[in-house]
């Protein structure tokens, strides 16, 4: 790794097409994994091969009901783990053999909120997302305030920056969260179940919001999320997994088929088409003579 | 959005370094033979220009012979036992950690005690027994205070409090039995005091332990502000977790093990003072670390001297004072943690 490849920036020229063609950034290719206790002992849980690319400018929801081995296939795409089989890359490069700091100025993850242990200003906290690029104490450089300050805006956020996280509603913090991994200026974005403490307004909000910011800065985005509607609504593609098991992969139109997701996710529903070519998931109540 | 800089850390070094000194010149002054600023400063000024042979002998008995060693030992204790709970607390992602309250410091003195008593010979032997002590008692409470894989805040204090409790318990075990054998000075070790001062041929070594120790752990004060936020997202944000804790575990122990073989068991030091920085100075570690150390020094500077001067000439154990201040505040700073 030269020194000066770690210094790119995501609105660096990074193998731009004069075709308009997208770029692969992405491409997980058999990535296999297996849980196990001890060494030796039998794995506990498995994620079988996975393959699939996400593209520059493109939202890929990763589907599933809880155990379904979501958590796990994100963790292979963030490279904090190694697949048993296969490969994950980025641009070309194995995820889980980059070096920390490099990792962390090529993908931001943004996982459910953690506790705050110390209050701390969301400016400051958003001046995190500059560490991977820092040194030894990070004093934050004007650049950095002013990268910064631009991911704050980008999310709406730029009047928050005095004020201390605990004190944010829910949908606050999660766009202060979302405007730190922006100033890692990565290429892939990750999130873990981002909507989940978020209401309806703030969920669609954040979801529009990705969109835009992927269109924008060029990233990719990969979403963990149980939300059926939202994926459908606002993904290029989903991977539907369940048991471990990648089931489809595909444009939401092609993978939402009301008999695979009844089975899925163990609840009867009902799939139609809306006017954008997207589906729409109704859920249906067991009663009468629906029941068994 | 005005982020730290350099800048302003050292400004406030600099001022919490002018108000450590004013604070020397006081315990100075202040004592069982009480003695006035103004030839408190002729003969300081005397010994900065090299004319310490024109010392009158009185002075150079109590005020360099006597105080100034403990003074500087009670600023050495003071910063290494607040440095090193500041880094416990960022270490164990807990706002209660202190080296006293984990048993840190009990394992400490029981690792000193262990050392006198199977191998007196040796150099540094206290310091080297403490040092193996307070390592293996953090390591001990750290998996105890785990739970499913989690550090548990509750588990952990719980931890740290039995462990301290059964390691005193062995202290008192040992100094009972062996009341025979020659363990001068090990009753210290058990309410801390700041009478008996380091060996001349020692103070090197505490002095270099003391600033190798802050200046490992300042190091990683931009790592220990991601890591307060949660390791994951630590790593996710480039921090190479594992080398930070260990640089931190092995450090923060160094710190707790100069203190206690020098001073035995002083309490609540090491949750009071980060307490207080944080309130005055904001949470961030690159200025929470030096602001530690001397407010550290500064409030064992003044711990010490009400302990020397409250019942004058009685003098009583420092350990007593930070415990009477430092109980009610891990009550109340555990009371608003529960709401």
């Amino acid at each position: 790794m030269s020194p000066s490849d770690t210094s790119t920036h995501a609105t660096g020229d990074r193998g731009a097409s004069p075709n308009g063609a997208r770029t692969e950034r992405l491409n997980v290719e058999q990535a296999s994994y297996a849980y196990s206790p001890e060494a030796q002992a039998a794995p506990t849980f498995t994620l079988a091969a996975t393959s699939f690319q996400a593209h520059e400018r493109e939202l890929v929801a990763i589907l599933g009901p809880n155990a379904s081995g979501k958590s796990t296939l994100l963790r292979l795409i963030s490279g904090t783990i190694a697949p048993l089989s296969g490969r994950v890359e980025l641009d070309g490069e194995e995820t889980s053999r980059l070096d920390v700091r490099t990792r962390a100025q090529r993908i931001a993850v943004v996982h459910q909120e953690s506790p705050v242990v110390y209050p701390a200003l969301a400016g400051d906290f958003v001046l995190q997302g500059r560490y991977p690029y820092g040194r030894a104490l990070r004093f934050a450089t004007k650049e950095d305030i002013e990268i910064a300050h631009n991911a704050l805006a980008q999310v709406g956020a730029d009047h928050l920056s005095g004020r201390t996280i605990g004190e944010l509603s829910g949908g606050e913090k999660q766009r202060v969260i979302l405007a730190r991994a922006l100033a890692q200026q990565p290429r892939l974005i990750l999130l873990d179940e981002p909507t989940l403490h978020l209401d309806i307004g703030a969920q669609v909000e954040l979801l529009e919001r990705l969109r835009q910011l992927a269109q924008e800065n060029r990233y990719a985005v990969v979403v963990v999320t149980h939300e059926l509607a939202l994926a459908a609504e606002f993904a290029d593609q989903v991977v539907l997994l369940q048991h471990g098991r990648c089931l489809r992969v595909g444009t939401p139109a092609a993978v939402y088929q009301a008999d695979l997701l009844e089975q899925v996710f163990e609840a009867p529903l009902d799939v139609e088409v809306g006017p954008a070519g997207r589906p729409r998931v109704n859920l249906r109540a067991r009663r009468g003579e629906d029941a068994m | 959005m005005h982020p730290l800089t350099a800048r302003h850390v050292l400004w406030v070094c600099a001022g919490l370094a002018a108000v450590l000194l004013a604070c020397v010149v006081l315990a100075l002054k202040l004592g069982a033979v009480p003695i006035s600023v103004t030839d408190l400063l002729i003969n300081l000024g005397r010994v900065a220009i090299g004319r310490s042979d024109q010392l009158p002998s009185e002075y150079r008995l109590i005020v360099f012979d006597l105080r100034l060693p403990r003074i500087m030992l009670g600023i050495l204790v003071g910063a290494a036992l607040s440095v090193s709970g500041a880094s416990f607390q960022a270490l164990l992602r807990n706002p209660l950690a202190d080296p006293f309250v984990l048993g840190v410091s009990s394992g400490a003195a029981l690792g000193a005690i262990l050392a006198l008593i199977f191998a007196p010979q040796l150099p540094f032997v206290t310091l080297l027994g403490a040092f193996v002590g307070a390592m293996a008692t953090i390591a001990a409470v750290y998996f105890l205070g785990r739970r499913g894989g989690e550090l548990d805040s509750t588990t952990l204090l719980l931890g740290g409090v039995i462990s301290a409790s059964f390691l005193s318990a062995i202290i008192m075990f040992l100094m009972t039995t062996l009341a025979g054998r020659d363990l001068r000075g090990a009753v210290f070790w058990m309410m801390g005091d700041l009478s008996t001062p380091v060996p001349v041929d020692l103070q090197w070594i505490f002095m270099a332990g003391l600033l190798a120790g802050i200046g490992a752990i300042y190091s990683t004060s931009a790592d220990l502000n991601l890591l307060l936020t949660g390791e994951r997202e630590a790593i996710h944000l480039g921090v190479e977790a594992t080398r930070v804790k260990l640089v931190v575990y092995v450090a923060a122990s160094l710190l707790t093990a100069l203190a206690v073989s020098a001073s035995g068991q002083i309490g609540y030091v090491g949750l009071l003072v980060p307490h207080a920085v944080r309130r005055i100075f904001g949470s961030d570690y690159r200025i929470l670390i030096p602001a530690s150390a001397f407010c550290g020094a500064i409030a064992i500077l003044l711990a010490d001297t009400l302990a020397r001067t409250v019942v004058a000439p009685t003098e009583l154990p420092v350990g007593a004072m930070t415990a009477m201040a430092g109980a009610p505040v891990f009550i109340y700073l555990l009371r608003r943690g529960m709401r």
